[in-house]
Parts: structure tokens; C-alpha cells; sequence
């Protein structure tokens, strides 16, 4: 049995199913995110695993002890929230010393953990400061601070940087990292932040409508994700309807493309995902497909041109600029070709129908 | 123009305080007039107020209004905080309900909540002091709830979790993390269901049997026995008790605010 282990867990609020049958294990030692749109079920699943939430059926294990029923207060685990949840009337060094005057530590020992927490988070000598005083960033500091001088086993961090501008997210999420290596505990961190999610994560869990629907490491999500919604959910795509003809051969739009893919069978419907960064754009005639450009935006790294094939309009990142208009013809290596299978349950289909 | 206008805007606040105090004003001047005319102003004299210690109906029923006055903003207080901190915690349209059915008693007129508590209390118990503290709490009950309901509003549930996250157990969480957070509202409920009892007469003339008056029965019916300006020198005192009380629940308030706005 994995660290922390979900078996078969249900939940439901008011009679709308949140997760369902959901099995899930986490190494020791692993940074992991839960990612997915709003209502996916990620943040219950944290809500469970901090013990706020107690689950309709199944069994959660951390270590091998089964923990359903031990109320929140009683694990070895210690939550960072989205919204800080600092206590207003409390100092700082009050809101840090919370957890370990419960734990009854000596006087010592809690000012010197104060002064070692407030130094991992870049705030030395803010003890006694008011709360209000100040600014979001540092707030959800002092969150992470007081979450992490209980030593516990497992952290959990629900979209702590949500509420944060681009900047002051992106190095929170390089000092996450490093107070990951330097603590060497559980992280578990839930957000619907993609980008966040591949930068930080061991291992990236995709979720949906209350089921998994990937489980991996970033790479693996981002290159080979397993279905349509993984593919679409984590950064841009073509997705296209096709035909796996036969092994490394794939017909779509009317072409048939080499492709690296096997064990598909002959002549089955898949899901085609291709890139926008992997389609190589040429002089007509020269690729599988000829297209003129609708469309181009400056995007800063990039140029994102829209190319329209037929009925099919195709999303190209280059850096090279192309006039509207141009007519221009379309490449990708066969590597870069993933190929899906169609959607499994009803759930997948219904999201990709929405959108 | 602005001159004029400013003018009559002053004029028309001067009378409507005239209006709302002279009745008051002349409440306090009497008890200090040297006569037992309502009418003569007979010369300065403590008097009236150095006569209330020794009056004896007075004492009584000053004792039984401070007994019930007390006894009752206590309960109410204890009530109505658990009963706020049950309806924050309900499901919404659960919660809508429970407050509709709290505002009742503040809506009802006076005299239908006193005739019905009177009824309920001779049917199941009798009428005396215990009946009175009674009906206190269950008019003051609401005016707790009210100050204290807003207070758990505006503070996040996430602070109580967080506290159980760190550790605490639910006791000690409230303790630590809603008490403090709710306590001015408590306060200003007490303050407030202690001004409601200890002005209130008509539910306590309803529901207080024979024998047992508080200060505003007890006026009522000396008043209509002839003039007696110790009643008044009492009535002054009531006066200023209620209005300090509404100054204290004021400040307060205004206090909170600034609180929140920070």
C-alpha cells in the first residue's frame, strides 16, 4: 500500500454526486496536484484528506492506518487555504505558535520554530506584526509558515496562489518548490492553474466530474495525454476526428498521415491531438494539407495563426509572421502525432460536447 | 441663499429635538422643583432624590427589576448566541426560516405578545417573578441573535477549520478563534436585552401576577394614585440609565466598524 492511499471513495452534497469510486495513491515525499476545472472534485478530494469532509463510502489510508474517521484535528496533517485563514486578532508569531501550543511545546522551542518559519518564508522579523498589515503575498506566507512548524506528514495546499498577480504567483511557486526539497514532506496541491501544475508537480492527477482521467508525470500529461479532455485541458490543441487505418497509420480530414502509434487495431475511430507548436507550416503543396491563414495574433513568444483547411480550422503556434490570407501548407512529424482513444464514459463525452 | 437654507435646516433640527426632549426636560426639571406642584417652581432641591432610598414600594420593586433585568439579558445572552451560531451553521433556506421565526416577537405588537405569554403561563405555571424573566428572555432573545448573527457573517469559517487543522479541538477552537471574533456583538446583545427588560411594561404588566412590580409597573400604578416627585427623581434616573446604556451600544458600534474597515 502507496503513503496515502483513497479506496473507493464516494462523495456526494446534497444528493449531486462530487466523486465517484475514486482510488487514488500518493508516494511519500511526492509533489502532487490535483488539477481540473472548477468542480472536478479536486478540492473535495483535498477536504477529505485534511478530514473536513467525511466521505459517503470507501476507506482513506495514510501509512497504512485507515483515517476515515479521525476528525481533522487528530492527523498528521496541516492544510494551507486559499483564502489564508489567518486568525485576525492574533500577531504573527501568535498565528504560527496556534498548532504547537495545542502540542504543549516549550517556550523555546516554539520561538525558535517561529524564527526558523519565518526565515523559510522570507519574513524574518515580522513576529509581531498585525495580520492586516500586510499585503496578500506575504499573508499566504505566513499561512505556509504556520502550516509547516507542526512538522506534519503530508501538506496540503488548496489553490494557495489563486488570489495572487502573475508575478508574485510565479515566484511563490519557485519558493513552494524549494521549501518542498528543504522540508522533504507531502505536498498535495490542488489548483485549476495548468501552467502551475507542470511547473511544480512530480506528478500531475487530472480530474473531471469526479473521476481521474490521467494520472502522470507533467511530460507524460502534456505529451501523451489519454484523452480528449486531458488533451484540451492542458494547453491548446487540434483535436480531430479520425481513423487509425492500421498500425503507424492514421486518416483524418481526408488524409492519411504516418503516425508512431500501435496496438490501435485497423480501421478504429481515435481522437487525433496535434500540438499547435508541432504543426510546421510550408509553401502549398509541400506538406499533407493545403490551408490559407485567417488569423494571426502576437502573442509575445509566438504567433498564434488560425489555418483553415476544409471545414477544419487549425490553431499553429510559429514565430515566424504570416499575412491573412496567405495560402501556406501544413506538416507534422510523425512523433507528434498522439494518438487518443474515443472517450470511455458518458461524462467525457458530455464535457467535450459543451465546449 | 446657502446662508438661509443652512438657517432653516438648524431651525428644523432645534425643533424636532425640542419636540422629542422637552417632554423629558420637563420630567427632570420637576424633580428637582421644591414643590409638590406641577405647575409652580418652588426653588432647587435634592430632595425627592435623598426621599428614594427610604421609600419602600420603590426599594421592592427596584430589587425585583434588577433580579429580573439581570437574570433575564443573561439567559437571553446565553441563548441567543448558541441559537445565532446554530443558525449560522444551518443550511440556507433553514437558516431564512429560523430567522423569520425570531423576528415574530420583535414585530408582534407588545400587548399581543404579553396577553398570549399570559395566557400560556396560567395555564402551565402561575403568574409572579419567574413568569416575568420568562417572558423577558423570550423578547430579548432576538435583539442577542441580531448582533451577535452579523459578527459570524463577516468572519470566515475558514478560520475555524484552519484552527481544527492546527490541532484544535472543536471546544477549544471556538474558544480561540470565534469567541474572540464574536464577542463585541455579545456584548452589545446583552447591553441591548438589558435596555429592552428593563424598559419594557407592557409584557411585564401582562405576565407578573399580584403582588410583584418592577420599577415601570410600579410608576404606572403610583403615578395614578396622586403626584409623588420622587417619581419622577426615579423616573429621571431611568432615564439616564437607558440613555447610557444606548450610548455604550452606540460606541461600541462604531467601534466595530472601524474594526472592519481596517
Amino acid at each position: 500500500m502507496e503513503f496515502i492511499q483513497f479506496d473507493h471513495v464516494s462523495k456526494s452534497f446534497e444528493k449531486q454526486l462530487v466523486l465517484d469510486e475514486l482510488d487514488l495513491s500518493v508516494k511519500e515525499n511526492s509533489f502532487v496536484t490535483l488539477l481540473g476545472p472548477s468542480g472536478c472534485g479536486k478540492t473535495t478530494t483535498l477536504r477529505l484528506l485534511g478530514g473536513f469532509e467525511k466521505p459517503d463510502s470507501g476507506q482513506i489510508f495514510l501509512n497504512g492506518n485507515d483515517i476515515t474517521a479521525l476528525p481533522a484535528n487528530l492527523r498528521p496533517i496541516n492544510t494551507v487555504f486559499q483564502k489564508y485563514a489567518l486568525f485576525p486578532h492574533m500577531t504573527i508569531a501568535e498565528n504560527i505558535a496556534f498548532g504547537l501550543k495545542i502540542q504543549k511545546k516549550s517556550k523555546d522551542y516554539i520561538n525558535d520554530k517561529i524564527k526558523y518559519a519565518l526565515k523559510l518564508v522570507n519574513l524574518d522579523g515580522f513576529e509581531n506584526r498585525a495580520i492586516d498589515s500586510l499585503s496578500g503575498g506575504q499573508q499566504q506566507r505566513i499561512a505556509i509558515a504556520r502550516a509547516i512548524v507542526n512538522e506534519p506528514k503530508v501538506l496540503l495546499l488548496d489553490e494557495p496562489l489563486g488570489a495572487l498577480d502573475l508575478k508574485l504567483r510565479q515566484n511563490m511557486q519557485y519558493e513552494l518548490m524549494k521549501l518542498k526539497q528543504e522540508l522533504g514532506i507531502t505536498f498535495i496541491y490542488v489548483t485549476h492553474d495548468q501552467e502551475e501544475a507542470l511547473t511544480m508537480s512530480d506528478t500531475i492527477v487530472v480530474m473531471n466530474q469526479g473521476y481521474i482521467q490521467q494520472i502522470g508525470t507533467p511530460e507524460d500529461i502534456y505529451n501523451e495525454p489519454e484523452n480528449a479532455f486531458v488533451a484540451d485541458f492542458i494547453g491548446e490543441s487540434n483535436i480531430i476526428e479520425g481513423i487509425m487505418i492500421k498500425d503507424e497509420l492514421v486518416s483524418f480530414l481526408g488524409v492519411q498521415v504516418p503516425c508512431v502509434d500501435r496496438g490501435f487495431g485497423n480501421m478504429t475511430p481515435v481522437d487525433v491531438v496535434i500540438r499547435p507548436e508541432d504543426v510546421e507550416l510550408d509553401v502549398p503543396g509541400k506538406g499533407f494539407m493545403d490551408g490559407v491563414i485567417t488569423d494571426c495574433l502576437f502573442k509575445g513568444v509566438h504567433y498564434e495563426l488560425d489555418v483553415q483547411c476544409g471545414n477544419y480550422e487549425w490553431l499553429v503556434h510559429t514565430t515566424k509572421y504570416y499575412e491573412i490570407g496567405q495560402k501556406v501548407s501544413l506538416n507534422v512529424i510523425p512523433f507528434n502525432i498522439q494518438i487518443m482513444n474515443k472517450p470511455a464514459s458518458e461524462d467525457e463525452e458530455v464535457l467535450k460536447e459543451d465546449e | 441663499m446657502t446662508r438661509l437654507k443652512k438657517c432653516t435646516s438648524r431651525l428644523y433640527l432645534g425643533f424636532i429635538f425640542l419636540f422629542l426632549y422637552a417632554p423629558i426636560l420637563v420630567l427632570i426639571v420637576l424633580s428637582f422643583n421644591n414643590s409638590m406642584s406641577r405647575t409652580v417652581w418652588g426653588g432647587f432641591t435634592l430632595q425627592w432624590y435623598a426621599n428614594l432610598p427610604t421609600n419602600d414600594t420603590i426599594m421592592t420593586a427596584l430589587g425585583t427589576t434588577l433580579r429580573i433585568t439581570l437574570s433575564s439579558s443573561i439567559l437571553a445572552t446565553i441563548l441567543g448566541t448558541s441559537a445565532a451560531i446554530g443558525i449560522h451553521r444551518m443550511k440556507k433556506r433553514h437558516a431564512a426560516i429560523m430567522l423569520g421565526a425570531t423576528n415574530i416577537p420583535l414585530l408582534n405588537a407588545d400587548i399581543v405578545t404579553g396577553i398570549s405569554l399570559m395566557l400560556l403561563f396560567t395555564r402551565f405555571t402561575s403568574l409572579g417573578e419567574f413568569s416575568v424573566i420568562l417572558a423577558h428572555i423570550a423578547f430579548s432573545v432576538p435583539y442577542v441573535i441580531f448582533n451577535v448573527l452579523p459578527r459570524l457573517q463577516s468572519m470566515s469559517d475558514v478560520c475555524y477549520e484552519a484552527a481544527l487543522d492546527l490541532g484544535a479541538t472543536p471546544v477549544y477552537a471556538f474558544y480561540k478563534v470565534i469567541w474572540p471574533e464574536i464577542v463585541p456583538g455579545v456584548l452589545s446583545g446583552f447591553l441591548m436585552a438589558l435596555t429592552m427588560s428593563l424598559d419594557d411594561f407592557t409584557i411585564t404588566y401582562f405576565t407578573k401576577g399580584a403582588g410583584v412590580n418592577t420599577l415601570s409597573t410600579m410608576l404606572y400604578t403610583e403615578l395614578r394614585k396622586g403626584i409623588q416627585p420622587e417619581l419622577y427623581a426615579l423616573s429621571t434616573l431611568l432615564f439616564l440609565v437607558a440613555f447610557a446604556m444606548l450610548f455604550i451600544i452606540n460606541y461600541k458600534g462604531n467601534d466595530s466598524k472601524k474594526e472592519v474597515t481596517n
